[in-house]
Parts: structure tokens; C-alpha cells; sequence
């Protein structure tokens, strides 16, 4: 949006808008997801890919319903998670059904730590971590890549290198923002968000408000502030943008769409309609859809 | 014996949050973490009577300081427990989680990731979850509202958390920290408590028989002579339970008996 990135003396303004966003992607790219399960997923950008030509993306994510949007839209071509879930509604049926009809290319499922450590081991530029996780269960025979290291001291202990998992792109949602990318969240949990950052090439953060930086310690302490602007690329301001996923303290989760979401989900004809009420137009267009049925 | 008598009308479910509480016995200043309705209680009914210093949270980031009921937002905060902390806190070994299972076999592994071939799965479920992760590191317990042929299996389509077998192939330190502590399902509880670690019938609840057991499972078990029965609850533990931590009863939906 804006040019001011190359004026010496002035700071760059990083505001973007989604579909700016989406234009910096490409088929094919690794893009990881911020948030956990159904709760402050950056929903508005997940909704600008549905709208574009992107395909064949491989999707990192601790899964919600963004995992479940981007199967349903067939862009996924392979699924990195450690779980797919709705939260209050334990199963995610655009997953299930992209699961048992075998329209998924490729899937890594993994524990959820070792989700954790393959970004970590991204963000720290290592090639791998070490972990017991994984070690005996059907996470090792399901994803045959998987090595495994001896402990180079006196124990000689067989643990499991769980691979670095560098993505192109990180998507997050988070509270607030200024216009230079420095980002916070005023919820209860960071979840994995800055190793989302760390692990990425690029990271773009929607956030509920763009707020001048003197007013970033106005609603929460300087240890909310934990994705710093150099790891950010672009900016959105999107009010609502985690809809339907909860959003503390901004909002919670709309219990009531996720489970008409859920619903319409579960039946090709219902999911038709959903489709044409809420995904076929702009994200102003399903926040006005959304807010008229509220 | 429980001071209960017969005409508290005592729920099945109150039993089974019993017995769920009762996995925790012992275990000290750890985290107590419960996955569904039942476990929740159990593990707050553990530390509200005979496990005072077990550490619970409210399922999302907090550990909580008072007897929270269900439903509840009167958090009395005592601490911080992020996702990342949980990660921490299990591999570290400080904590005992009670987990559901879709399906167990008996050396207690167990599927929570799909049904059928992982390829192409009949039924896709959560996916694999801290399940590896939990069973490797820390004791593990889990709750089975709907113990049956179909979900206590010859063998788990997928395994998600170690059982015996598995965990004894895992090296050295795993299988000396894997720990199964109990099973509990609507009908009775379970544990390895045997030489080669193979599900036993520990106890049926009030109400059950040993071959209504049996009928409901997919494997042999393990079953000694004179079955004991899972005890009442005592009239302490119903007070607390029905008046503090579940005035609204939502522990009776979550077993259909």
C-alpha cells in the first residue's frame, strides 16, 4: 500500500490489505497458520485465499477451520498438523471428508510437540530437535522421513529428529498492531505465533486494531508485545478477522455460526448454500452477511 | 467403607467421576489434566479431598486456585499454563493427564487419530494430539464413556498413545516412565497390574457384572477371582461434587447409564 519503504529516515508503514496479502503468494508455497484449533485463527486472510487461483499449498497449522476451509476449497495439496479440530466441536468435517476421500496428497500428522519443535527448529536455523515424542507410536510409520539421533554422551539414547519445518509464509491474527508490523495479543495464549514468525520467510499479521505504537502498552504489558516488526512483512487491520475463532479479549468464539459452519459442512447441497451466503463475496461482505444474521 | 448409603441415589456417572479421581491418588504436586467432562471433575474432586496439593487448570491457559464448578468464570488464579507450557511441563514429567481413547487394545495402546488405514481412513478423528508424546513421558489414564466390542479392540487401528508393548520397544527410558495408571469406562475400571502388563478388570461399578464386562470387550482380559466392586462415593465427595464443582450436573450426560 504504501511506497515510504525506501525513504531514508522514515519508518516503514507495512499496512496492507488481504488481497494485497494473497498477490504476495504462490501456488505451491509452504504457509503455516497462527492460532490453535477453533481460537484466533486469521480467518480474513485464510478467506482471501478461498477467493484466489492459489493451489497445491502446503499448510502448516495446529488445524481449526482454517484447515478445514483451505481442504474444502481444494488448495491444499499437503497437511502438516498435529490435530484438526473445532474445539467445541471435536471433529472438523471439511477435514474428516478431505481425509476419507484421499483428497489430501500428502499428510504429515505429527504429535503436537513435535509441531512445536520442527518450527522452533526452523526459527533457530537448526536442521532438526531432539525429542522422545513420537518414539514407539504410529507417528514413526506413518511418516517414514522421520529420523532418528543417538545422544553422542555416555546414555547413547535413540530420540527422534524431528525435521525443521521452514515455511515461506506465516499468517497470524493478533490483537493489536502498529503500522510498522510490531504486533501483541492480549488473550490468554500466545499459542505457537512467534515460532510461526521465526520459522518463515515472510510473515503477515491481520490484527483487530492498528493502534499508533505510543499506544501499544495501552491495554496490555510490554511482555504482550512478542512479535516484534522485524520478523513482519504486511499488516492488516481486519475488525472481526478471526471470525468465527475466538478472539480474547476482543471476542469470543460465535459458537452459534461455528456450528451452523459445522453443519453445512457435513452435506454437499447445505455447504452449496454456505458457500454463496458467506464465501463468495469480499471479506466486508461476509462481515456484513455475519453481522445482518446476528 | 464409603459412609454412603443405598438411598443417595447415586449416579453411575458420580461413580465414574470417583474413580476417575481416584487415578490421581498419590501423585503429589503435578498437573492433574483431564480431557472431557468426567476427567475435569475427577481431577478437581482429587484435589478438593484427598490430593490437596495437585495443580488443575481451567482447560485453557490458567491454573486455578479454588474449586471451580463447571461452567464457572470464578477463576481464582494461581498460575500460568500456556500450550507451550503444557509442552513443558509433559516432558518434564510433572503431570498425569487422564485422556478419552476411541480405541484401546490390551496392552493399552491407544487411537485417537483415525479408523481404518491411516492411507485413507474409514474415520477420520482428532489426529495424533500429545498421545505420543504424553505416554512417553509421564503417567497416563483414560476415560471411555462407551467401553464395547468396538472400541476395546483385538488390535487399535492407529497408535496414537504407547501401551506396554510399544513403550517396552521404545528404549530403556521410555518404558521406565511410560506409566498406565487406570482405565475407566461406564462399566468398571482397569489397570496393568499383571506380570506382562495386559489389561485386568480391576473393579466392576455397583450395578455391573464381570460378563456384561467381557461382553462389552474385544480382547481377553485379564480377570481375578472375586472382581471387587468400584467404590460409592463418599458422602464428603457428593457434597463437593453435586453442590461445588458440578452444581449443574453435567457429569450425567456424559454417561448414558
Amino acid at each position: 500500500m504504501s511506497a515510504a519503504g525506501s525513504i531514508p529516515g522514515r519508518a516503514r508503514d507495512k499496512r496492507m490489505t488481504e488481497d494485497e496479502v494473497v498477490a504476495d503468494l504462490s501456488s505451491d508455497m509452504t504457509i503455516g497458520i497462527g492460532g490453535w484449533g477453533s481460537r484466533r485463527k486469521p480467518m480474513s486472510l485464510v478467506r482471501a485465499i478461498l477467493r484466489s487461483d492459489l493451489r497445491d499449498l502446503t499448510i502448516v497449522s495446529y488445524g481449526g477451520p482454517d484447515v478445514g476451509l483451505l481442504c474444502a476449497a481444494g488448495k491444499v495439496r499437503k497437511l502438516v498438523y498435529g490435530f484438526v479440530s473445532l474445539d467445541s466441536i471435536p471433529l472438523e468435517p471439511h477435514f474428516r471428508a478431505a481425509r476419507q476421500t484421499g483428497a489430501i496428497p500428502e499428510v504429515v500428522e505429527l504429535d503436537e510437540g513435535m509441531l512445536q519443535w520442527g518450527l522452533y527448529a526452523a526459527s533457530l536455523r537448526l536442521p532438526f530437535l531432539p525429542t522422545r515424542a513420537g518414539l514407539g507410536s504410529d507417528v514413526m510409520t506413518v511418516n517414514p522421513h522421520l529420523r532418528t539421533v543417538h545422544s553422542p554422551y555416555d546414555d547413547g539414547e535413540e530420540l527422534v529428529a524431528v525435521p525443521a519445518l521452514p515455511l515461506d509464509v506465516a499468517l497470524l491474527h493478533l490483537n493489536r498492531a502498529d503500522a510498522r508490523g510490531n504486533a501483541q495479543y492480549l488473550g490468554p495464549d500466545l499459542y505457537f505465533d512467534d515460532l510461526y514468525a521465526g520459522a518463515a520467510t515472510k510473515t503477515y499479521v491481520s490484527c483487530e486494531r492498528i493502534i499508533p505504537t505510543d499506544d501499544l502498552l495501552a491495554e496490555g504489558t510490554f511482555h504482550t508485545l512478542r512479535i516484534p516488526r522485524m520478523l513482519v512483512t504486511g499488516v492488516v487491520e481486519a475488525p472481526n478477522g478471526a471470525h468465527f475463532t475466538t478472539c480474547e479479549p476482543d471476542y469470543g468464539r460465535d459458537e452459534s455460526f461455528q456450528k451452523k459452519y459445522a453443519m453445512a459442512a457435513a452435506d454437499p447441497a447445505s455447504w452449496a448454500t454456505f458457500e454463496s451466503m458467506y464465501l463468495r463475496g469480499s471479506e466486508a461482505d461476509y462481515q456484513e452477511a455475519v453481522a445482518v444474521r446476528a | 467403607m464409603p459412609e454412603t448409603g443405598p438411598d443417595t441415589g447415586v449416579t453411575r456417572a458420580e461413580v465414574c467421576v470417583v474413580a476417575c479421581a481416584e487415578a490421581w491418588r498419590g501423585d503429589g504436586e503435578i498437573f492433574a489434566s483431564g480431557m472431557g467432562t468426567i476427567p475435569v471433575l475427577g481431577a478437581r474432586l482429587a484435589r478438593a479431598s484427598f490430593e490437596p496439593d495437585l495443580m488443575v487448570s481451567d482447560g485453557e491457559a490458567v491454573f486455578i486456585a479454588n474449586d471451580l464448578p463447571l461452567g464457572s468464570t470464578d477463576k481464582h488464579v494461581e498460575g500460568w499454563i500456556p500450550f507451550r507450557s503444557v509442552f513443558d511441563n509433559l516432558w518434564s514429567g510433572r503431570r498425569h493427564v487422564m485422556m478419552g481413547a476411541s480405541q484401546i487394545d490390551c496392552h493399552g495402546n491407544q487411537n485417537i487419530a483415525c479408523i481404518g488405514s491411516f492411507e485413507k481412513p474409514k474415520s477420520q478423528l482428532l489426529g495424533m494430539r500429545g498421545a505420543p508424546g504424553n505416554t512417553a513421558n509421564h503417567a497416563v489414564s483414560y476415560w471411555i464413556p462407551n467401553q464395547s466390542a468396538r472400541s476395546f479392540v483385538q488390535q487399535v487401528d492407529v497408535v496414537s498413545g504407547l501401551g506396554y508393548d510399544r513403550a517396552a520397544a521404545a528404549g530403556p527410558w521410555i518404558a521406565a516412565h511410560h506409566h498406565l495408571r487406570r482405565v475407566v469406562t461406564q462399566l468398571g475400571v482397569f489397570d496393568f497390574e499383571t506380570a506382562d502388563h495386559r489389561m485386568r478388570l480391576a473393579s466392576v461399578h455397583p450395578g455391573v457384572t464381570p460378563d456384561e464386562v467381557v461382553a462389552a470387550t474385544g480382547f481377553e482380559l485379564v480377570i481375578d477371582d472375586g472382581v471387587a466392586e468400584t467404590r460409592l462415593p463418599t458422602a464428603d465427595e457428593l457434597v463437593l461434587l453435586r453442590e461445588v464443582l458440578d452444581p449443574g450436573a453435567l457429569r450425567n450426560a456424559e454417561v448414558r447409564v
